[in-house]
């Protein structure tokens, strides 16, 4: 029962890297999920049938099975059809798929938060259909969504560990690395858990400064 | 290689009730603890707020797969113990459903009105009485859907156990898919399954919360 940090330190680098990758691959999957996000939520509400029946069936078995299984079937599935994804890659597909299905919910209820009288009096003052677009749906429509949506965020940063299950260098990757070279399992897995809950917490910390800055405007009435 | 057979679809079937023995673990070690920790998030007590908020702000903070790791490989090791791997498992699981579901029934005490409270201090109950009769059968009503929703979580999230050799689904699905060399077929039966389990839990969560919204 003694603890030993001391040969944590030689693996600072990788440490570092399996942060940055960590980060690149929530990146990856937030930017490109909130696209996949942004397009099916207009396509939901709007599309022909099929592709709203479509984007239904997506959310829904995204969202009810299990992200590891998910991850499973791109990395090992894809060859099968002669498309051979490293592991990295395979997972920011995975991820991406992944968050645009809780993307999707959660701009859709954004969108359904704007009452239609709302877009109605915006026309009536004469916007053009851009500007009622811009200023009456979208920035109210982030404001509703901004809490949910970096919550998500946070639950993309900390699912992006499972990763490491493919063997994608990331940072729950290089722990297991580090505890298989050092045997301190104990301390790898504390230090990892620390560096996890220390890229949560700037996050949200940002996230916070970001939102008071980029809302505002008063709600009340 | 050999084909994928009943027999396979079998060892996945038995594996499901290590799934199902993980989520009753998760809940049944997890919900006092969550009831715990909702309490001392409204307590009027500052220190008590403080180490619940902070346990909360904790948890929430480390993947699933941390917690897994740090109570199997890395507590033991530093306790110089030996754990059977379900009570390590049952640890990281109740910890990480305690988090979740006393920030949900916080959320829930803390919707139901202030005002409830005082009228029921007005009868001159205790105020153990007050929470027991007056605010959690409305708390709950409030917080079901929300707590559904976690259950749905909790049972995605179990497959994570398979990372530590746990063998409930997820992990019998790598291995008959390692057997069979069909991992397509495999992993979708997997994902089957999951769903079958979770998305009636999904349609129960959104009918409760569609009804709880006519409610108001």
């Amino acid at each position: 029962m003694n603890l030993n940090f001391q040969q944590l330190w030689r693996y600072q680098d990788q440490f570092i890297e399996g942060v940055i990758l960590t980060v690149t691959l929530t990146g990856i999957a937030a930017v490109a999920g909130t696209l996949i996000g942004l397009s099916g939520a207009i396509l939901g509400r709007s599309g022909p049938q099929p592709v709203r029946w479509f984007i239904r069936s997506y959310i829904e078995i995204i969202r009810n099975t299990p992200a590891l299984i998910q991850i499973f079937l791109i990395f090992f599935v894809l060859p099968t059809f002669g498309l051979k994804l490293p592991p990295f890659e395979a997972a920011s597909v995975a991820l991406s798929i992944y968050f645009g299905a809780y993307a999707i919910e959660i701009i859709r209820s954004g969108l359904d938060t704007i009452p239609r009288s709302q877009i109605e009096a915006g026309a009536s003052l004469g916007l053009s259909r851009w500007e009622v677009f811009r200023h009456i749906v979208l920035a109210p429509a982030l404001r509703n969504i901004y809490p949910s949506f970096t919550s998500q965020f946070v639950l993309l940063l900390l699912g992006t560990s499972i990763a490491s299950q493919i063997s994608a260098e990331e940072l729950f990757h290089t722990g297991s690395f580090v505890e298989s070279r050092t045997y301190r399992s104990f301390e790898v897995y504390a230090v990892v858990c620390a560096i996890y809950f220390a890229l949560t917490m700037a996050f949200k910390g940002a996230f916070a400064v970001i939102g008071r800055l980029a809302f505002r405007w008063p709600v009340r009435r | 290689m050999r084909i994928f057979t009943t027999s396979d679809l079998f060892s996945l079937f038995a594996a499901l009730q290590w799934t199902i023995v993980l989520v009753t673990l998760a809940i049944a070690l997890g919900a006092p603890l969550a009831l715990a920790l909702a309490l001392m998030r409204i307590s009027k007590i500052a220190p008590l707020r403080w180490i619940a908020a902070a346990y909360l702000q904790l948890v929430q903070g480390i993947p699933l797969l941390g917690l897994l790791m740090f109570f199997y490989f890395g507590v033991p090791v530093f306790l110089g113990i030996q754990v059977p791997a379900i009570v390590a498992v049952g640890i990281a699981f109740a910890a990480y459903s305690s988090a979740f579901l006393g920030e949900i029934w916080r959320g829930g005490i803390q919707a139901v009105k202030q005002a409830q409270w005082e009228a029921a201090s007005s009868l001159g109950i205790t105020r153990w009485q007050q929470f027991r009769y007056v605010i959690a059968p409305q708390a709950l009503r409030i917080a079901l859907p929300a707590t559904i929703g976690f259950l749905v979580q909790l049972i995605k999230g179990t497959s994570l156990a398979s990372v530590v050799g746990f063998v409930e689904l997820a992990r019998a699905g790598q291995l008959a898919s390692a057997a069979t060399f069909q991992p397509l077929l495999v992993y979708s039966v997997v994902a089957a399954i999951y769903f079958a389990m979770c998305f009636p839990l999904t349609i129960w969560s959104r009918s409760l919360e569609a009804r709880l919204n006519g409610a108001r």
